[in-house]
């Protein structure tokens, strides 16, 4: 059984390094500053501790206030999984670093973020428009999208 | 004096029919060697995430077996899980049973579709193709006694399954599981040692276990490198502890294995679907649940399953209406073609076709 890893266990583990860039934590996950993402994931898939050598899933919810960029993380080693939040304010342009460095895997799945979502990752190689055609007015996942066709 | 060549741009797809639907692919070769590939999506986009939003719990249903429409029994099951997570029921005994053996099914069906189209991809027209199908076409026809569809089945339901096996069911499965075994050994006779699949497939688009790691990959193609991960062993849904299987890997991780590696799972899956028909209670085969289903606002769940193609997860996040807030789609198809530049780069135009058969992707599900 994948043993998840709760926010708090997390929080003790990373405190030390990355104490700066830890905002908060919930059950399940730990919230951490769009700044630090880059190497807090670095160190956990690095660290022989924790070893989350494997990417799940990269997703963005829109909660009108604020964009929740969530990872999915799993450690093949020790069987464990964890959840990484992170919060990025603003509408016009909101910009978080890119995790394409640490996972190669993330590279398709944050140009989908930046596709229907229109969050820009920093560091990405090849940051373009996956589903929809480029000019398309936009970004459909966002909870204000209007269609531009009636129907 | 070295003879100089100008590169060339060549477009593949997204009409063409070794690209297993509408994925295109701008290969630019030197001579016949490719150096530059990149592919390009979204033909089949229906924004599968943004209808999720206008559709209750239930209604979601539908749009999940349109994914990966090869294998729509492991897309509900995601589903279900990410569904039963949020609202925090179990499912009956019964129900996990009829949920595993039809996903085993489905899993037996999408790898010969892989398998056959693998082949037909090879040049081996036809032949390999219908041996395939015609053991293919009896799982859908169980599917069809079932709950009445062949392809977009929707046969399960947040806490279970939608109906109990019709009375002509069992028999029907207990030929089907005489006869199976023997049809896949004939077509593994007629294709494992065949000197052309071998030569075309042993040593090209090798794929090291680091590298399939870190670009994430999953199912097949991982195993098929050797690293032996199978989330129905290390996460067990369902009732996946209950049954005994074993996991196939392969040495080199080339399109050999990958193909090899789903032989062996198909019939790895024959033998889970014996054991449940063998150990499969009586009883309930769906919790009692309200007709429209509301779970407790702001709760989020990741729902995974191991479907054939690798891992299909479900994010999905609640607001307390009856609709979800957000549902996100973990499409193993379209994240394991991230590595189809590291396979490909260096080989020739003859090896492309066969390596992202070898792949498996579907395009359903890489667009959604």
């Amino acid at each position: 059984m994948t043993r998840s890893i709760t926010g708090k266990e997390l929080h003790d583990y990373l405190v030390q390094g990355f104490g700066a860039y830890l905002l908060d934590y919930e059950e399940q996950s730990i919230v951490i500053d769009p700044q630090g993402i880059q190497r807090v994931c670095e160190y956990l898939r690095s660290s022989s501790e924790l070893e989350f050598s494997f990417l799940n899933s990269i997703t963005a919810v829109d909660y009108v206030e604020y964009f929740e960029v969530v990872y999915h993380i799993t450690s093949f080693s020790y069987n464990t999984k964890a959840v990484l939040k992170v919060r990025v304010y603003g509408r016009d342009e909101p910009t978080l670093p890119s995790v394409c460095s640490v996972w190669p895997g993330a590279n398709f799945q944050e140009r989908e973020i930046f596709d229907l979502m229109g969050l820009s990752f920093k560091g990405h190689p090849n940051l373009k428009r996956i589903m929809l055609w480029e000019g398309f007015p936009g970004h459909p996942l966002r909870r204000d999208f209007e269609d531009v066709v009636k129907y | 004096m070295a003879f100089k060549t100008e590169p060339m741009t060549i477009n593949i797809g997204p009409q063409h029919p070794s690209t297993h639907g509408v994925f295109r692919l701008r290969v630019t070769f030197d001579g016949e060697v490719i150096v530059d590939v990149e592919p390009i999506f979204g033909y089949l986009h229906r924004g599968s995430e943004k209808l999720a939003e206008e559709r209750n719990y239930v209604q979601i249903l539908t749009l999940t077996d349109r994914l990966d429409y090869t294998a729509s029994m492991t897309n509900n099951q995601a589903y279900c899980l990410a569904v039963e997570k949020l609202l925090g029921v179990s499912v009956p005994e019964r129900g996990k049973y009829l949920r595993v053996m039809t996903a085993e099914l489905q899993r037996v069906a999408s790898h010969l579709i892989a398998v056959g189209f693998f082949l037909q991809d090879l040049g081996a027209l036809a032949t390999p193709l219908m041996y395939a199908f015609r053991v293919r076409e009896s799982i859908l026809d169980l599917f069809e006694m079932l709950c009445g569809a062949r392809i977009t089945v929707s046969y399960m339901r947040p806490g279970g399954v939608f109906a109990e096996p019709p009375e002509d069911f069992w028999p029907a499965l207990r030929r089907f599981m005489e006869e199976a075994p023997g049809l896949i050994e004939e077509l593994e006779n007629l294709i494992m040692e065949n000197e052309i699949v071998v030569v075309r497939t042993k040593g090209t688009g090798i794929l090291g276990i680091e590298s399939a790691i870190a670009n994430s990959v999953s199912g097949p193609v991982l195993r098929g490198s050797g690293f032996a991960w199978d989330w129905r062993k290390a996460d067990p849904y369902d009732i996946y502890d209950q049954v005994d299987f074993d996991v196939p890997v392969g040495n080199n991780g080339d399109n050999y294995d990958r193909f090899q590696v789903r032989i062996e799972e198909i019939k790895q899956s024959l033998k889970i679907v014996s054991q449940c028909i063998r150990q499969i209670p009586d009883g309930l085969i769906r919790a009692e649940l309200p007709l429209v289903l509301r779970p407790p606002a702001w709760q989020e769940s990741y729902g995974r399953v191991e479907s054939p193609k690798g891992e299909l997860g479900f994010y999905l996040v609640s607001d307390g209406s009856v609709a979800p807030y957000r549902c996100k789609i973990r499409s193993p198809s379209l994240i394991n073609l991230h590595v189809l530049k590291e396979l490909l780069v260096g080989w020739k135009l003859a090896d492309m076709i066969v390596t992202l058969g070898s792949i498996d992707i579907n395009l359903g599900e890489v667009d959604r």
